[in-house]
């Protein structure tokens, strides 16, 4: 046991040695940007849906509100394991959405990790919405501001919790593995992933591309992450 | 008619709890009308109605000769606003503040820029454009909102308790600069206030709302001398208190609140008599001061609110009496709730009717 400690730090070291030279790596930069872009689209698409959404919500009171927000609050856990499954199985030949022809290919991905974040999205814009100052909506309206554009001084004050919800909703998509898996069977050159890649590639004997990339997407969220402080920061 | 603003039966109820009731008030063009009444007496309310920001349940309201329904009560909107009691800022700079109105309005940039720099003179924050609303100071924060609605030039102006909770230096700029607008502009000004001396300092019109309920309107000292008929609601304004005077020797006068308390007054009455005593001029120390002051009363500190830039203390000296001091005296004294303390103040300071 000892010996195989030994000789996985050894692997890990020698990973981390050819990590910096794989930075510049073709394979590596294409995997790279094909993730940004799917998991960027994915967000920006539950974006499309879940600010209107997050927003109408945090505004309006109405019956059912509270089972409302309680329901996207418990979808923000969905493993993605399961909903890769549900989607290969809707995606597939003989499901009710094959004829889309999404199953392995990068559109297929980015709508799937565009439905596993949109309660994200939801969950967080109500919250933005909800904690701006109640008498901003007032405030607005007795300098001289419509309904409407009452509106969205709430929204402009709730800039920083909607940019949280953008950055944890991209974090989210890029670091899930089940969708990638499931719906884009990593196919290389066309829906290999960097969770992927971490995940599958290290048993075929290319672990260092593993080692690589895993370093590359701890960077990319340790980034993000940074960036969430910055703004909270800000915020006090 | 010469009435600017009518407010005919107006009736407020929120579900089930009436804030006002069948209100009837005419605001003159170009007066300063003070609201005074108890905290809880429906002041907010009605200023939010002639705000326009709430509709009433009942009655109607007139402005300008015309009556407001739903096809103009936006539109009516931009001829007043309102500054809130609870400072309410945008989440910005002290420029995109002050400017958010202007902007609404489609003003140019130039012209923003001018009135923007002309008004933070008024209210003197010179040189403050830059910094943000939410770091200021209490007194500053009070006097960006003030400036944010004086910079509309509007009509009719409304003030929410505009210096409740400030320090005399940062009261008597918003005071100063209310007053200018008023005069220059001929602005309409309606503010509330719930401290007598407040409307007491003005020759203009005093309305005193009791329960949703205009009581009386007049001048300060007319209501004043009605109090009693009030009493009851008088003493929920603070440090009011009611009791028989007796003159003494040297030209003053003792009145005796209860058994336990009594208050020295510079002026002469017999009888009954009710006193008011402003909370800033109150002394608050832990021992007895050395001074010329005739009023000394012990008391425990019972109730603390933070009002910002000062400190309201509630002190139990057989009766309730206030006292506010600035935030600093306050932390340099360490004091607590229970704290035995001792209010001390002038025989001049003591208003009587």
């Amino acid at each position: 046991m000892k010996r195989m400690g030994a000789e996985s730090m050894w692997e890990i070291l020698e990973g981390v040695g050819k990590v910096i030279l794989l930075f510049g790596n073709p394979v590596v930069l294409e995997t790279t940007f094909r993730s940004i872009v799917v998991s960027g689209t994915a967000t920006l698409l539950s974006a499309l849906l879940g600010i209107p959404l997050g927003v109408l919500i945090g505004f309006k009171d109405f019956a059912g509100k509270r089972f409302v927000k309680t329901i996207f609050n418990a979808l923000l856990g969905v493993p993605t394991v399961a909903l890769g499954l549900i989607l290969y199985l809707a995606f597939s030949h003989s499901g009710f959405l094959g004829f889309l022809d999404l199953l392995y290919t990068p559109v297929g991905i980015m709508i799937g990790q565009a439905i596993l974040i949109v309660p994200i999205m939801i969950s967080l814009v109500i919250h933005a919405v909800e904690s701006v100052d109640p008498d901003v909506m007032d405030l607005a309206r007795t300098l001289g501001a419509s309904e409407t554009e009452a509106s969205f001084a709430v929204l402009r004050e709730s800039t920083a919790g909607v940019t949280l919800a953008f950055i944890s909703c991209f974090n989210r998509a890029i670091a899930e593995l089940g969708v990638a898996v499931s719906v884009g069977g990593n196919i290389r050159g066309w829906t290999r992933m960097l969770t992927t890649t971490i995940a599958l590639e290290a048993r075929t004997g290319e672990i260092e591309y593993s080692i690589a990339m895993a370093a590359i997407l701890l960077l990319i969220v340790f980034a993000v992450t940074l960036v969430i402080n910055l703004i909270q920061g800000r915020r006090l | 008619m010469n009435s600017f603003v009518r407010l005919q039966g107006l009736t407020k109820r929120y579900n089930d709890a009436t804030a006002l009731e069948d209100v009837n008030l005419e605001v003159k063009r170009s007066e300063v009308i003070t609201v005074i009444g108890p905290n809880g007496s429906g002041k907010t309310t009605l200023l939010r109605m002639m705000a326009f920001l709430d509709k009433p349940t009942e009655g109607e309201i007139y402005f300008d000769g015309g009556k407001v329904d739903d096809n103009n009560r936006n539109h009516l909107r931009t001829k007043c606003t309102m500054v809130f009691q609870k400072t309410a800022l945008f989440d910005a700079t002290v420029y995109n503040n002050i400017a958010y109105g202007l902007r609404m309005r489609k003003r140019s940039k130039g012209e923003i820029k001018e009135r923007i720099l002309e008004i933070l003179e008024l209210v003197r924050l010179e040189g403050y454009e830059k910094r943000q609303t939410k770091k200021l100071s209490g007194g500053e924060q009070q006097r960006v909102s003030l400036a944010r609605a004086l910079v509309l030039n509007t009509e009719l102006l409304l003030l929410d308790e505009p210096t409740a909770n400030l320090d005399p230096r940062n009261a008597t700029i918003i005071e100063e600069a209310i007053t200018r607008v008023n005069r220059e502009y001929d602005t309409t000004v309606v503010a509330t206030t719930h401290n007598m001396f407040q409307a007491e300092d003005t020759t203009e019109r005093v309305a005193l709302l009791l329960n949703g309920r205009i009581a009386e309107i007049g001048t300060a000292s007319e209501i004043f001398r009605n109090a009693s008929k009030n009493l009851a609601s008088f003493a929920r304004l603070e440090n009011v208190f009611s009791g028989i005077s007796k003159t003494r020797k040297d030209g003053t006068s003792l009145i005796e609140i209860n058994d336990n308390l009594w208050i020295e007054a510079a002026s002469r009455k017999e009888g009954k008599a009710t006193i008011l005593v402003r909370p800033e001029d109150v002394i608050v120390s832990r021992k007895t001061v050395n001074s010329s002051a005739r009023n000394v009363l012990a008391g425990k500190i019972v109730g603390i609110s933070d009002m910002g830039s000062t400190v309201k203390l509630n002190v139990d000296v057989g009766k309730p009496f206030v006292a506010q001091i600035t935030k600093r005296s306050f932390s340099e004294m360490r004091l607590n709730l229970n704290s035995e303390v001792f209010l001390t103040f002038k025989a001049s300071s003591v208003y009587m009717v």
